[in-house]
């Protein structure tokens, strides 16, 4: 066992290593000093981290981002901080692609190996888990945080010290996963960590325990942040925003939110549950004392489908919502859009076998799953005849967001197309596990979500900062995206098809290496769009005053338009009334001009460290207890317990704008409706 | 004000900004029902947390893996003990709210204090029970079915122990503070997470203990 796992791991700590009282499992040997390739990253980033640090305490920024940002209750400021994290992680999640596709096509033509095949297992683990959990849900949650709540015409979610808490819960699985990568390891288990192998008895080192403790803190994040956005839809709605007046990007936030609430229970409950399995020495998931694997593998894409719809069903509404501004019409078939949100809502929880069909389940079993499958893609359907039906006959502009959406319609189509051919379980059968897979989910994700989280970034971005973005900079990346995404997955479909299976880091034949050469081209194109957005950022913010707008620069038709841009912090001065589908539609129609006196008093919450400090006591106490440092633990969990006790105590959490200071910000205020 | 008022439309033009002072107090009385569906949404997050954890007792629950079943553990008259502390605890905890409801501050900490104490006693034949098992070698790695009830009942007894603390420190704020709004609102949470509790007891007891046994 243990010579499997000196070889296996090489580096990675000794498991067998008794645990000191007082250091736990660490020792010098957690930096990566063995790697000269994470060496010098590790300096680089130390030196990089140090000088941003440096550069902000010299300048004085600390205490202004303590106040305004990281202690804020404010729900646009926690969206915004939600999509910088899901930037940031972007880049990470990014570069490890970009080694592992240079790894694999110099590996398949046989001239260098670039990563031991251990450090390559963690590089596909780490880069799935960090783009779903630590860019995808980011930016999905600062969507809903942001949008939601100025699409109803309320002032703050239902919650916010609890919005701030669940923001840096996610942030403190962020930085759990990022000292992964310079102190110790990760898992090399792939990105949903399967027992056995995710068992102690292959995965003795800390690289399982990072995993699970950044998915537990996080998981409970998201969770906290789900209920909050439902009640904040239920009951902050705007006078007569019934139901069926909710923009659909608001319906695709209250459906996203009650899958959350519905789902992430169950994962984390399940990664409880494996680490009771390696803190406890339980045997649910183990093969010997009764444990029983396939359990796991049950559960966690029980958690996993309607993770998948959590991340695009947000995405469906903010194409919902770009597609009628850009086409100058109403959406076509509202009401069907909100029956298609809440069919897939409910069908996605019947649908998690088709992740294992070759379970051995048996044939009705199978058939059950294959069908409910392929039944999903009608409701997904008809979104997309919507859109188009919607375009249809509009004078369509041709902006950033929708030149996004239109790649989005052409992508994801395809890639459903593939999703309804696995879906049938015999083909299932051959392509499972092989390349066809990933180049189809990419397909979806990178078709579905990043393309819709771009369109969405630069369709809200002059709401948040009062200025457009930049049109060449945002037409570079969208050309490194979408050409460098069919460049790159196109051959992997091929490479599946021909039966290349997935998470493969050697190769016996040298005749594949076309194709995975073209994929690497393929990401070098997409990181011609990555930097070309990071340069769309920069380009945008230095002519911020020749790219400046009023708060309704699209023509927009719901509420979020009717504020000025940025919004106040209170966001209306007086709550809006409401007597139609696209409310600000309705409202220019008829003229509305916002009231210039007689405001009034407006309760906000009061902003608090409780959020951050916990927070980072959690990870405190996650990082004693992935290194056995138990004292550290027990401190750490001691210290957020308090703490968060303290905070209960604190009766005094929200103040009174006073009317004058209301009226001030009103009157400096363009009039939204110029 | 759960569903938002249709306003009608006015004869002389749409009225579209709510310029009565009269919202500003709506905001607040919106937070309070708003506390009580998010903790009852809370509540059915950690339902589900139960729902996974009794459906693993369900598939593990017989494998003994050659060890002791529970004919050759249980106890059930002291359980039943126990359950009967868990089931009066929510009792008093009732009279503890009709108490509040009736602005009888001092005869509601009497009863929250005996809820306190009877969820204590719970506690205490709970951790005697895994005593007893853990010296029989019938500790949560002898078997996937022993992992499977320790750490179903260990939850459920984690949450009963953050229950009192909970009702400790709440005890402190209403003596300092009085029945206020808040504090009439964190009794009424409480309450729904007590009686949660003993609703899952009353699941673990049938479908651990009693089944177990009986079966």
């Amino acid at each position: 066992m243990a010579t499997f796992t000196e070889t296996a791991a090489g580096h990675s700590s000794d498991a067998s290593a008794t645990v000191h009282w007082f250091w736990g499992k660490l020792g010098w040997d957690i930096f990566p000093f063995y790697d000269p390739l994470i060496f010098g990253t590790f300096i680089m980033t130390m030196i990089l981290a140090v000088s941003v640090a440096g550069l902000v305490l010299y300048k004085g920024w600390l205490p202004y981002l303590w106040r305004e940002w990281l202690t804020s209750v404010d729900h646009k400021k926690i969206g915004i901080m939600y999509m910088i994290l899901a930037v940031v992680m972007l880049v990470r999640g990014f570069a490890d692609a970009v080694i592992m596709r240079v790894h694999q096509a110099l590996a398949s033509a046989g001239i260098l190996e670039l990563l031991p095949s251990y450090h390559y297992d963690q590089l596909f683990t780490v880069h799935g888990v960090i783009m779903i959990f630590f860019v995808a849900m980011p930016f999905i949650t600062g969507f809903m945080n942001y949008i939601m709540p100025l699409q109803i015409g309320a002032r703050d979610v239902a919650f916010p010290f609890l919005n701030n808490f669940s923001f840096w819960l996610t942030m403190s699985g962020a930085v759990l996963i990022m000292i992964s990568l310079f102190v110790g390891e990760f898992a090399a288990t792939g990105w949903l960590a399967f027992p056995p192998l995710s068992g102690l008895e292959f995965s003795p080192g800390v690289g399982m325990d990072y995993y699970l403790w950044s998915l537990n803190i996080a998981g409970i994040g998201t969770t906290l942040s789900g209920i909050n956005l439902i009640v904040t839809i239920v009951k902050m709605r705007a006078p007569g925003m019934t139901w069926m007046r909710l923009p659909i990007f608001t319906w695709s936030s209250l459906v996203t939110n009650i899958l959350i609430v519905a789902s992430f229970p169950v994962l984390t409950a399940t990664l409880a549950l494996l680490t009771a399995d390696r803190y406890l020495g339980t045997h649910f998931f183990t093969n010997e004392m009764g444990g029983n694997p396939m359990m796991y593998i049950n559960l966690i894409w029980i958690w996993g489908h309607p993770e998948v719809y959590i991340l695009i069903m947000p995405i469906f509404g903010i194409f919902s919502e770009i597609v009628p501004t850009f086409a100058r019409k109403r959406l076509f078939g509202y009401a069907s859009m909100v029956y298609a949100l809440c069919v897939i809502m409910i069908l996605s929880y019947l649908v998690w076998l088709h992740h294992f069909f070759t379970m051995g389940a048996g044939a009705d079993v199978n058939s059950f799953f294959g069908i409910t499958t392929m039944i999903i893609s009608i409701p997904t359907g008809a979104k997309l005849f919507n859109w188009l039906f919607t375009m249809y006959k509009g004078r369509i502009e041709f902006e950033l967001p929708m030149m996004w959406t239109l790649a989005f319609m052409v992508t994801f189509t395809i890639g459903g197309m593939t999703g309804v051919l696995l879906a049938v379980p015999p083909a299932d059968y051959v392509l499972h596990n092989s390349l066809f897979l990933v180049a189809h989910f990419h397909n979806v994700i990178i078709g579905g979500v990043v393309f819709g989280v771009f369109a969405g970034i630069t369709y809200w971005w002059p709401k948040a900062f009062g200025f457009h973005m930049d049109k060449f900079w945002g037409k570079v990346s969208l050309f490194g995206w979408v050409v460098g995404f069919y460049l790159a997955f196109m051959p992997l479909y091929i490479l599946g098809l021909m039966g290349v299976t997935r998470r493969l880091s050697q190769f016996e034949d040298t005749f594949y290496a076309g194709y995975f050469f073209a994929a690497a081209l393929g990401v070098g194109l997409i990181g011609l769009g990555v930097i070309a957005f990071i340069i769309q950022i920069a380009v945008s913010i230095k002519n911020r005053d020749k790219l400046a707008c009023g708060g309704d620069p699209w023509n927009g038709r719901t509420l979020e338009w009717s504020t000025s841009s940025p919004p106040p912090y209170y966001n209306f001065a007086f709550s809006p009334r409401v007597y139609a589908l696209d409310a600000w539609h309705h409202m220019k129609e008829h003229g509305a001009t916002a009231p210039k006196d007689g405001f009034v008093p407006i309760h906000m919450p009061k902003n608090t460290a409780s959020g951050i400090v916990i927070s980072s006591f959690m990870t405190v106490m996650g990082f004693a207890l992935i290194w056995h440092v138990w004292w550290l633990a027990a401190l750490g969990f001691a210290a957020s317990l308090a703490w968060g006790i303290g905070h209960t105590f604190n009766y005094n959490r929200d103040y009174y704008v006073p009317a004058n200071q209301v009226a001030e910000i009103e009157r400096a205020n363009i009039s939204p409706a110029e | 004000m759960s569903t938002p008022a249709h306003p009608t439309i006015p004869e002389n033009g749409f009225d579209f900004y709510d310029v009565s002072a009269a919202h500003v107090d709506h905001a607040e009385h919106d937070h309070e029902t708003g506390t009580m569906l998010g903790f009852w949404i809370y509540l059915m997050s950690d339902c589900l947390i139960f729902g996974i954890l009794f459906a693993i007792h369900a598939v593990l629950g017989q494998s003994y893996a050659a060890g002791p079943a529970p004919i050759d553990l249980f106890e059930i008259d002291k359980i039943l003990l126990a359950t009967a502390f868990l089931l009066l605890s929510s009792i008093t905890y009732g009279f503890a709210v009709i108490n509040m409801q009736q602005k009888n501050a001092s005869a509601m900490m009497i009863w929250l204090v005996v809820t306190g104490l009877f969820g204590m006693g719970f506690l205490v034949m709970e951790v005697l029970e895994f005593e007893h098992l853990w010296h029989l070698g019938a500790g949560p790695g002898a078997s996937a079915f022993l992992s499977s009830f320790w750490v179903l009942v260990g939850t459920h007894g984690l949450h009963v122990t953050s229950g009192v603390i909970w009702l400790v420190v709440l005890l402190v704020q209403i003596q300092k503070h009085g029945l206020t709004p808040a504090n009439q609102r964190r009794v009424l949470c409480l309450s729904l997470f007590w009686h949660f509790l003993d609703l899952i007891w009353i699941g673990v007891f049938s479908f651990v203990y009693l089944t177990g046994v009986l079966l």
